[in-house]
């Protein structure tokens, strides 16, 4: 270095953002319901992002009870059953999975955590989470519109998301789904705008980009993500909302349905199915970097160890950004495109193992020689790891042309997408409540239920996929709402079958103790302290705990290091906090 | 990475060379682009995404007119007036697009004339700027109805490819809803630049925020941005 100065608190820089332009509140209205504050609107966001997505849990049980114990539920019918499947899989990855992390986890820790008072528009944030809500209310409204919710399946693949062979094809349902959508993604970009806006422009002096916590990093690279991704399912939804009101033909081709000659002519499926892929594989790094991000950060608080390779870490994130926008059509092996697509997309697909598997060694080497702290993150960050790892290595099965399209549409593919995109990224979710609860409500929560809800959550995941790889490996077909008496299925299925549906319920059944857990504990959790885990990031230093509105009393934090001067040799404590002035004693970007 | 370093290294040594340096700029303290504002940042941000709304509807537009086996209607004809006796081809368009790029001219003397702080010019301007854009919309209403009244329609059109109807009322249409909402925002800016709004630091009715003159280049921003799509929509879809 050229000049060395004794003390970092010399080195203060000039603060080039002016201080936030606050809106206090006046009532109890403003404060709670219509609150500009980021920190409101992420508990809303989560609130709504949780209830809808118990809808989706029970929803799973439904389907599992069909499946497990096919003709004993007379209510079940196969229309009801993809109804189900729809939702489900909409719900969870939409509605619950991309509105926590971003919607809930966003607004909580960005501004916290960047050291800002608010969003930088809280005005357009707030209308982001009614906005989300009016989403949320219009895909309930289906189940109790004429013929129910659309059943095309999540991917509402034309033509037969608009026929009237499909539940809701030709009734509300999948008229209430694409408007739902379209508002959805309305919402999401005034929010999304805001996430972006603050991480780039409205951080606090000091805070680099290279020294903010990788939870940021992650949910700020989905956020791009989406801003990117969304329109193409934006695009799509409208076209097909056209295709179904108007009677235009996008998607639509020439075909008789009920022996009658359909009014669209010439419209391609296929070209859907790139939209809607175009969107839908940048989704799946949309849940799954912040949930990268925020595992990061709970491995070396709880491991009392700086994060192994943070460069490395953040230019992994960026690089599975980028990269996921060149293997949309991996989804798209068996709808007859050129081979030598197929060539182009496996490999693009094989070529993001690269960076991810970075991650995962680092995770990995972060833990190494860690003074790990078996805490409930910890052991959420754990559990994600294994069933991330599993789940990523039967997505190089999938990303194989030759592999894949044997095992296309069989339980297979469910077992590698629930394990890679359901339960990991869940696993982070709960971990991250785990670690963060105290500092939303000043209080612990319940360590003997959170034992129970990891470990039933954890081994129950397994017994729940792990038998499903197999039964998709016999060819069992994804989507059939029973199997009947098909020769080539061996009965060791429908055993199968009827134990994966003893696991699920098992599973939904911690999920309640989890909630029970998150409400018993805002009154009768341990007290627990501005700072708890001994963190580093700006978020665990805020003036009072819940953060108080505008987050940091008076002054605006000064940050002097990266957010992992964990077990520093020489240092008093085993962490210094970002906003420490004491020099840097070794590691760590400058 | 294991040397002694104190914590604004940034600021106190000299940028390292080469990717490191851009990659240090890039990341430096507190603000990614240096002197701009965040509702600046905002609406270059949103004008990405939406461009990639605009990107997909061309697409998906060029990928209906390639992959058609029916004949495409000729642009050329269908959009051509009978004035004076013969057939000028896309003579409406041509009109179309020279009174939205002229107000694109007077977008830009209007941001010019907001940061000397003429409130009367700026908001003059504007208005201006809200009324070439209001006649866009007319006209395009004017070619939507000579349209309706020749049989094409989102279904059907009596000239080749269903599609034709399809893309072009979804696109035209989304654009004009674009400029729509330009005009209305147009207007509410010209107005609290006329009333001095930005001058005494009235807060928004909304937001609660003081305003600042900045808010007619961002506004600006936007307007050229809904200027610069109907180009390509004009290129990819009444020149082709």
């Amino acid at each position: 270095m050229v000049d060395v100065t004794p003390h970092g608190a010399d080195l203060i820089p000039p603060a080039e953002v002016g201080e936030m332009d606050l809106y206090h509140p006046h009532s109890w209205w403003t404060k709670y319901v219509f609150s500009q504050d980021a920190k409101v609107i992420a508990i809303q966001y989560s609130g709504t992002a949780m209830a809808i997505g118990l809808v989706a849990l029970v929803l799973s049980w439904l389907m599992r009870l069909q499946l497990g114990f096919p003709g004993t539920f007379d209510f079940i019918t196969p229309e009801a059953y993809y109804q189900f499947m729809t939702m489900h899989g909409m719900i969870m990855v939409i509605y619950l999975l991309t509105a926590l992390f971003l919607g809930g986890f966003g607004n909580y820790l960005i501004p916290l955590m960047v050291g800002a008072r608010d969003m930088v528009f809280p005005y357009v944030n707030m209308l982001s989470y009614w906005i989300y809500l009016l989403a949320v209310l219009v895909l309930v409204s289906s189940f109790f519109a004429p013929g129910g919710p659309t059943g095309a399946g999540w991917t509402l693949y034309p033509p037969q998301a608009i026929t009237s062979g499909t539940p809701g094809g030709q009734d509300w349902g999948i008229i209430l789904m694409l408007v739902s959508l379209i508002l959805f993604i309305i919402g999401f970009t005034m929010g999304g705008l805001n996430y972006v806006v603050t991480v780039l422009q409205a951080r606090t002096r000091g805070m680099t980009l290279m020294r903010m916590p990788l939870t940021v990093w992650g949910i700020f690279t989905a956020t791009v993500m989406a801003l990117l991704a969304f329109p193409a399912l934006f695009v799509a939804c409208v076209m097909m909302l056209f295709d179904r009101i108007i009677g235009s033909s996008f998607f639509m081709p020439a075909i008789v349905e009920m022996g009658e000659q359909s009014p669209h002519n010439g419209g391609s499926p296929i070209m859907f199915q790139h939209l809607f892929w175009f969107f839908g594989h940048p989704e799946v790094y949309i849940v799954a970097l912040p949930a990268f991000g925020i595992v990061s950060d709970l491995i070396s608080t709880h491991a009392r160890k700086n994060i192994f390779g943070y460069r490395m870490m953040v230019w992994a994130i960026v690089g599975i950004g980028a990269l996921s926008f060149v293997v949309w059509a991996h989804h798209m092996y068996v709808s007859g495109m050129h081979p030598y697509f197929g060539f182009f997309f496996a490999t693009t697909t094989l070529i993001i193992a690269v960076p991810t598997a970075i991650k995962v060694y680092n995770w990995v080497l972060t833990l190494w020689r860690g003074d790990i702290h078996l805490t409930l993150p910890m052991l959420f960050a754990l559990a994600f790891i294994v069933t991330f790892v599993n789940g990523g290595l039967t997505g190089l099965f999938l990303g194989n042309v030759v592999v894949d399209v044997p095992l296309s549409d069989t339980m297979f593919v469910v077992a590698h997408f629930h394990m890679v995109m359901g339960v990991a990224p869940i696993m982070v979710v709960f971990g991250a409540i785990y670690h963060w609860y105290p500092k939303i409500t000043g209080r612990m929560l319940n360590e003997a239920m959170g034992r129970f809800h990891f470990w039933v959550t954890f081994v129950g995941a397994y017994l729940i996929f792990f038998p499903m790889h197999y039964v998709g490996l016999v060819g069992v077909p994804r989507r059939y709402p029973e199997l009947g008496d098909t020769a080539f299925i061996p009965p060791s299925v429908h055993t199968l079958n009827e134990f994966i549906t003893i696991a699920a319920l098992t599973v939904g059944f911690a999920q309640m103790v989890f909630l029970f857990n998150l409400f018993w504990s805002l009154r009768n959790g341990k007290d627990a302290g501005d700072n708890p885990w001994r963190a580093t990031s700006l978020e665990w230093q805020t003036a009072g705990t819940p953060p108080p509105h505008g987050n940091f009393g008076k002054e605006l934090p000064v940050v002097y290091r990266w957010a992992y001067d964990y077990s520093v040799p020489g240092a008093p404590e085993d962490f210094i906090p970002q906003n420490d002035p004491r020099p840097m004693t070794q590691g760590g970007p400058a | 990475m294991a040397e002694t370093t104190l914590g604004h290294a940034d600021q106190t040594a000299p940028r390292p060379p080469g990717l490191r340096g851009f990659v240090a700029d890039w990341s430096s303290d507190q603000r990614a682009f240096k002197g701009v504002s965040w509702g600046k940042a905002m609406m270059w941000i949103f004008l990405l995404s939406d461009t990639f709304i605009f990107g997909c509807f061309l697409l998906s537009y060029m990928t209906a007119r390639m992959s058609t086996v029916v004949p495409w209607p000729n642009p050329s004809e269908v959009f051509a007036l009978h004035l004076f006796g013969q057939d000028i081809p896309l003579i409406l368009i041509a009109i179309m697009t020279f009174v939205l790029i002229s107000s694109s001219g007077t977008m830009a003397m209007a941001v010019n004339f907001g940061y000397r702080r003429d409130r009367r010019k700026t908001a003059i301007l504007m208005l201006l700027t809200a009324a070439l854009g209001a006649t866009f919309v007319g006209m395009q209403a004017f070619e939507w109805t000579k349209l309706i009244t020749e049989g094409v329609r989102p279904w059907e059109n009596p000239w080749g490819a269903a599609q034709f109807g399809s893309t072009f009322f979804m696109i035209t249409g989304f654009h004009g809803t674009h400029v729509t909402i330009g005009v209305i925002f147009l207007l509410i800016v010209a107005r609290k630049v006329w009333r001095g709004d930005y001058e005494t630091g009235a807060r928004g009715f909304f937001t609660s925020r003081r305003g600042q003159y900045e808010s007619v280049e961002i506004m600006g921003l936007y307007w050229h941005f809904v200027d610069l799509v109907w180009v390509f929509i004009f290129a990819f879809f009444y020149l082709w």
